[in-house]
């Protein structure tokens, strides 16, 4: 059955790009939920111009979200993108 | 008929922009006409009830339009919100008392380690589109139990799942009516438990004839009100002090302002280095280690809850899910980026206005919540100027001056006094009240519905009566909805004592009781029945262990289980004296209120116990991983389920019987 095959690569391969993509947006995800936050003492030595914020309190208080919210608008953009190029997208 | 219904509905959705556009308007024009009448002379508390009551009208009429009879409709609005839509929904859905009310308070109280809360109460939406949402919109779930017992082999898994469900939210929903109950009774003076059982049936009205479809259209509606609440009295006060309308950006001023601030208050001795904590400086009321693990736990937490991943349940397609979440947190970021900013306001109002006043010419606005005794200044409720000069002269050797230690403020009433101290008309504290209920209400909605649910559905027409018919499956529905409503209630009434900080708790039972296996269950198809099960027991139990012990069993904790206590992260000293409470005759004795000496004062590793899920959640991933390895791989059938699910073409892969 070489269609069954190619089916199984095919999601083999989808599956295969979906999670490279979880991976990339997890890295982001904890990057900015975690690991900027720890540098939050030497980040605070610095003032972001005319807002007056001390730029580690203010990745807390607004840069991480910032970054959630736009990954999030791209993570549907691409994860859109992979299931269209293996024709697993649903119709429009 | 089927054509004629589906044709009107599709009408509905076109429309939607148009009625809600409407809805948005006029809301904003009652606003306006009750500022009007406020100017001619009608009393605030007219206003406020005005305000209620027109609120709580909208949403029992929106509830009770939508109602229906068919069973998809009732358990996920007929799959057709729009994402858009949905994400205004999960919004309300997700933003509850605490956020509306506490959040900035206890960032006034915390400074930069609250906004742990912020950052925990937000990224996790990541997870819940890159891990878990869109593939159980693929699955085809009513709820969260469909789908563990789908893959994990039937009732069991369906019933550790009702278990987890109803333990995080339960509690949960009790608070949400809880805080109905304290909007009321403080904004309207109405008698708490009046106004708990008011907030019911407020709640029952949405929730319980149109089930997911009501809700939602509700919360919808409920979101537009407590968005426009939130951000009109800090946009005007910053408007006022900075002459710009984004607040969002103006605090960073009042930020630096604080911090010069503070650094005059200690100087000039108005506050001492012991109970100053600086606003920016981090890692004073929380170790590095507990900041994360909130993060952490929040984060994940939010992934697994119920009430949330159902909200994803009712779009049209998984790609519109996907599309959802991201709308969802774009509609909570607009709060909560806002929240620090009445934080940074209020601190410089009290910091400038009233610490280092003289008593006599204290700013005014804060009598009326002393007097409801939720603002203390030398030790007694701050209800006029005289019982104020009164206080302070008792105490030896007072400069007549508010310090800083004179001066104790109750988290709520950041947010509620904001617009008096911006000068603004009562009209605006009365919207912030039906902001606050609306809040409430949507978030109490959404949990009542997920808890009923999983009792009517999984609990009664999968485990009890798999032959009911719809209508019976209905009736069911409800009366269980009336009932667990019923029984919150009566809780939150009763006032228990930990109820603010089982929201906490709800996340990380969550977390460990849900996350490992829905995520391994999507994503390795080798997980096998058995070791989701275990995970799940295990997960669960270590979680609700260290729960359970640390707060209410201690004695036993620090004697058999090897805890000891947690440290004071600015001074790393110890925050009980373990060797001397354990002398104490009742050290073995359990506490249901927080008379015992260590009571969430004892633990593992320095964690507290509302981060428990940092325990539980790697040794659920840990149990599923080596008990599946252990055991048969899964059939071919279910890894052929789990590729269905992870593509979003096709059928859903659970068909429900809906007639």
């Amino acid at each position: 059955m070489p269609d069954s095959a190619s089916m199984k690569e095919r999601e083999e391969a989808h599956w295969a790009k979906t999670s490279r993509l979880m991976f990339t947006h997890l890295g982001v995800w904890f990057f900015f939920g975690f690991v900027i936050h720890m540098f939050v003492v030497p980040l605070n030595k610095i003032t972001i111009p005319i807002l007056n914020f001390p730029l580690g309190f203010y990745m807390a208080a607004q840069g991480s979200l910032i970054v959630f919210v736009v990954m999030l608008f791209l993570f549907a953009k691409q994860q859109d993108k992979i299931d269209r190029e293996y024709g697993f997208a649903e119709e429009d | 008929m089927a054509t004629e219904a589906s044709a009107k509905s599709s009408d509905f959705i076109k429309n939607l922009g148009k009625m809600y556009g409407t809805y948005t308007g006029g809301f904003i024009a009652f606003i306006l006409l009750l500022a009007l009448m406020e100017q001619m002379g009608v009393p605030n508390k007219i206003l406020g009830y005005l305000f209620v009551f027109f609120t709580l009208a909208v949403y029992a009429i929106i509830g009770v339009m939508t109602r229906t009879a068919e069973v998809s409709e009732y358990y996920v609005a007929g799959r057709r919100v729009p994402a858009f839509y949905n994400g205004m929904a999960t919004g309300a859905d997700w933003m509850s008392a605490a956020s509306f009310v506490g959040m900035a308070g206890t960032l006034f109280l915390l400074g930069y380690d609250g906004l742990a809360w912020v950052l925990g109460w937000t990224g996790g939406f990541v997870l819940v589109s890159i891990l878990i949402g869109p593939y159980l919109r693929k699955f085809g779930a009513y709820t969260v139990p469909d789908f563990l017992s789908f893959r994990y082999g039937g009732n069991f898994a369906r019933a550790l799942g009702v278990i987890v469900l109803v333990c995080c939210s339960f509690t949960y929903v009790t608070a949400q009516i809880y805080g109905t109950g304290l909007i009321a009774s403080r904004f309207l003076g109405m008698q708490f438990e009046l106004a708990v059982f008011a907030g019911l049936v407020g709640i029952l009205l949405c929730a319980m004839l149109g089930g997911m479809r009501a809700v939602t259209w509700t919360q919808i509606a409920q979101y537009v009100v407590l968005i426009i609440a939130y951000l009109t009295p800090i946009v005007i006060l910053s408007t006022k002090k900075y002459g710009i309308p984004i607040p969002e950006l103006t605090y960073g001023q009042a930020i630096a302002e604080i911090t010069a601030r503070e650094q005059q208050m200690l100087a000039t001795g108005l506050a001492t280095v012991a109970n100053l904590k600086p606003h920016i400086q981090p890692f004073i009321n929380y170790s590095p280690l507990n900041f994360f693990a909130i993060i952490m736990c929040m984060m994940v937490g939010t992934a697994s809850l119920p009430h949330i991943l159902m909200r994803y349940f009712t779009t049209p397609s998984v790609r519109e899910a996907r599309q959802s979440v991201a709308w969802s947190l774009l509609f909570i970021f607009l709060l909560y980026f806002s929240a620090p900013a009445y934080a940074a306001f209020s601190k410089l109002e009290v910091y400038t206005n009233i610490i280092g006043r003289d008593l006599t010419s204290i700013r005014p606005w804060l009598f009326n919540w002393g007097e409801l005794g939720l603002i203390q200044i030398c030790g007694k409720n701050a209800a006029n100027i005289d019982a104020i000069v009164a206080a302070c002269k008792a105490i030896a050797g007072h400069p007549g001056v508010v310090r800083l230690q004179d001066f104790v403020i109750n988290t709520d009433v950041i947010v509620l006094s904001t617009p008096e101290i911006a000068g603004l008309p009562y009209v605006i504290s009365g919207l912030v009240a039906a902001g606050g209920l609306a809040a409430a209400l949507s978030t109490a909605d959404g949990l009542l519905l997920a808890i009923a649910n999983a009792l009517s559905h999984d609990v009664y027409y999968k485990m009890i009566d798999p032959n009911a018919p719809t209508m019976r499956r209905l009736t069911v529905a409800r009366a269980l909805l009336v009932v667990v409503a019923v029984i919150a209630a009566a809780t939150a009434a009763t006032k228990p004592a930990d109820i603010l900080a089982m929201v906490g708790w709800a996340f990380s039972l969550a977390m460990a009781g849900n996350f490992p296996a829905l995520v391994m269950g999507v994503w390795w198809k080798r997980t096998t029945a058995t070791g989701a099960i275990c995970g799940i027991i295990a997960g669960f139990g270590l979680c609700l262990f260290y729960l359970v012990t640390t707060r209410y069993f201690p004695g036993a904790g620090v004697a058999y289980f090897g805890m000891t206590s947690l440290t004071n992260p600015l001074t790393g000293l110890p925050l009980v004296d373990i060797a001397k409470a354990m002398a104490l005759p009742n050290a073995m004795e359990s506490f249901p209120t927080l008379a015992h000496p260590m009571a969430n004062k004892v633990g593992w590793f320095d964690l507290n116990n509302i981060a428990c899920g940092l325990l539980g959640t790697p040794l659920g991933f840990a149990v599923i991983y080596i008990v599946s390895l252990l055991g048969k791989e899964p059939s071919r059938e279910m890894q052929a389920y789990v590729d269905d699910i992870r593509k979003p073409r096709g059928r859903t892969v659970l068909e429900e019987r809906t007639t």
